[in-house]
């Protein structure tokens, strides 16, 4: 899933310290999993914000509605009535939603409450750690299941670097809390007895499937509606 | 092709020495943080017929520092060998392969391919960094210039090519132990010439992995330089032991830097005390390389220390260096 946090409130109190509407747009998807701008988070923002701007003696009027989807247009039309109503959107999606709000309302000014981190999962209670970096040319069938674009710092394709320390990486420092990807793709190959996988040369990527090709655009015939 | 190689794949004096079968020695030569040719100057000055090569670092700890390729050419220009490094943290293959051309046509002749520390460590620390390549492809890449005559893309040179003879480096302290010998084989079959290995203080760790990369017969496929540095102060020996990843600093060494200065009280011999006791050591690690199967030269990493070099290639016996000519 789509991983974010939200932005700080001093921030979020700066974007919006020129509007006097301001909708808070929650999302009902992968930002509501990982406790960052669902329902919830936007009702507690929107409450914060009003208070804040009470306080602040320029009381603004701040509501909060929460859509299934910010990146669909159908769940967005849920929205169209209210959108005009207000100075300002802060939307509390995914950089997708932001853009979504702000491609299907042209005349509304969407703005951002949510950093977005990653692509990842949660891997304890309160922990999201980073899993696909959407490169466009899956190879965890070469690596074990562990995707060293993603999770190695310096992407390497046939690592491990001289960092790796007792299965962490270099870069984490003392607090010790990235794993070598490496390290783990050389521990399973060799324990599965694949050591001729590893020795292997992968060659240099074709990035054209990364964000290096340009923005990247599925069009798939089979699913589109016929032309008319 | 080039002309001019006489049947070595370079030319360059580290190459000729290797093939000769003489023990070789390379240093290091640190380029400034500014623009300041005079420092390339005396540091040259300072490794002139001690070493067979000298590294000429790139962005170092990703700290900027004068590009490896103006400083290799100076280098060359102070009539010392440069062995240029390159890492893939900054450029991609473009540039790299750009700063190849023009590094062959200044007169470099040796390249190292490293992947390069990540930019976390350095004073730019909000960067960008490219690894479009991994020092492992890179390898590859220079001996598909040379041998293949042909550019990453496949389209091939027409005219000079750059003929590189080929450097990598491997950390046998690096984690998992196990599979280093086997990465080392594995540069040597992307096509390294030459490895440069991280700094060895733990000489029975670095005995165990020589004896699985003879082996595996990687020795006689690729010319392996055992790493090895004098410690300045106690000070730095802890720090390499207890702060530095992929370091293996064993206690004894840290006990002796700390042993060398005790008793002395004016800061000034003290301190020469340290830097003595360092170079001992550094001389007593090369005596244990020479003896290690398989290990076909050192490289002496006295980082901004570059005035130690010669006392230490002097008391290794290691001077006056072979001339080697003629052809493989």
């Amino acid at each position: 899933m789509i991983v974010a946090e939200q932005k700080p409130f001093e921030e979020i109190k700066t974007k919006i310290a020129n509007a006097n509407k301001v909708l808070v747009v929650g999302c009902g998807t992968c930002v509501t999993v990982c406790f960052a701008g669902g329902e919830k988070e936007a009702g507690i923002l929107a409450s914060s914000l009003r208070m804040a701007s009470k306080v602040d003696g320029k009381e603004k009027q701040i509501d909060e509605v929460t859509v299934q989807r910010q990146c669909e247009w159908e769940y967005l039309d849920t929205i169209k009535e209210k959108i005009g109503e207000y100075d300002l959107i802060l939307s509390l999606a995914c950089g997708i939603g932001v853009q979504a709000i702000a491609e299907h309302f042209p005349n509304a000014r969407a703005i951002p409450g949510l950093n977005t981190a990653f692509l990842g999962m949660p891997v304890e209670q309160g922990v999201w750690a980073e899993r696909c970096a959407a490169c466009g040319n899956c190879i965890l069938d070469l690596t074990g299941g562990i995707c060293p674009i993603a999770r190695c710092s310096k992407s390497l394709l046939n690592g491990p670097c001289g960092g790796s320390d007792e299965g962490k990486c270099e870069i984490s420092g003392k607090d010790r809390t990235v794993d070598c990807a490496w390290d783990m793709i050389v521990k399973k190959l060799m324990a599965r007895g694949e050591l001729d996988k590893l020795m292997e040369i992968e060659p240099a990527k074709n990035w054209q499937t990364s964000r290096d090709g340009g923005p990247r655009r599925i069009a798939r015939e089979d699913l589109m509606l016929a032309k008319e | 092709m080039a002309e001019g190689t006489n049947g070595y794949k370079s030319g360059s004096t580290l190459e000729k020495i290797l093939r000769a079968g003489k023990f070789a020695a390379t240093a290091e030569l640190g380029p400034p943080k500014n623009a300041d040719a005079e420092v390339i100057r005396k540091k040259a000055t300072l490794l002139k017929g001690v070493a067979d090569g000298v590294n000429i670092t790139d962005n170092q700890t990703a700290i900027v520092r004068m590009s490896s390729i103006a400083a290799a050419t100076l280098s060359v220009q102070n009539g010392v060998e440069p062995i240029m490094q390159m890492t893939c943290r900054d450029r991609n293959r473009l540039a790299m392969q750009a700063d190849m051309l023009g590094a062959y046509a200044l007169g470099i002749r040796n390249l190292l391919c490293l992947s390069g520390d990540h930019q976390q460590f350095g004073n730019h620390t909000t960067a960008k960094n490219v690894y479009d390549m991994d020092s492992m492809t890179l390898v590859r890449m220079v001996k598909d210039l040379r041998d293949g005559n042909k550019f990453q893309c496949g389209e091939e040179i027409k005219g000079t090519n750059p003929r590189f003879f080929i450097g990598a480096a491997e950390n046998p302290f690096a984690d998992p132990f196990d599979f280093r010998p086997y990465r080392l084989a594995k540069k040597a079959q992307a096509g390294a010439d030459f490895i440069q290995t991280q700094l060895i203080y733990n000489v029975p760790k670095f005995r165990e992995f020589m004896k699985r990369v003879v082996d595996l017969g990687v020795h006689e496929k690729v010319y392996i330089l055992a790493g090895v540095g004098p410690i300045k102060t106690a000070g730095a020996a802890k720090y390499m032991r207890d702060q530095v990843p992929g370091m293996d600093v064993p206690s004894e060494i840290v006990a002796r830097m700390e042993a060398a200065g005790k008793g002395i009280e004016d800061k000034k011999e003290k301190a020469a005390a340290a830097r003595e006791e360092g170079i001992k050591i550094c001389v007593e690690l090369i005596q244990q390389m020479r003896e290690i199967p398989g290990v076909a030269g050192v490289h002496i990493m006295a980082i901004e220390w570059e005035e130690a070099v010669k006392p230490i290639m002097e008391r290794a016996g290691l001077l006056p260096r072979p001339i080697v000519g003629g052809q493989p």
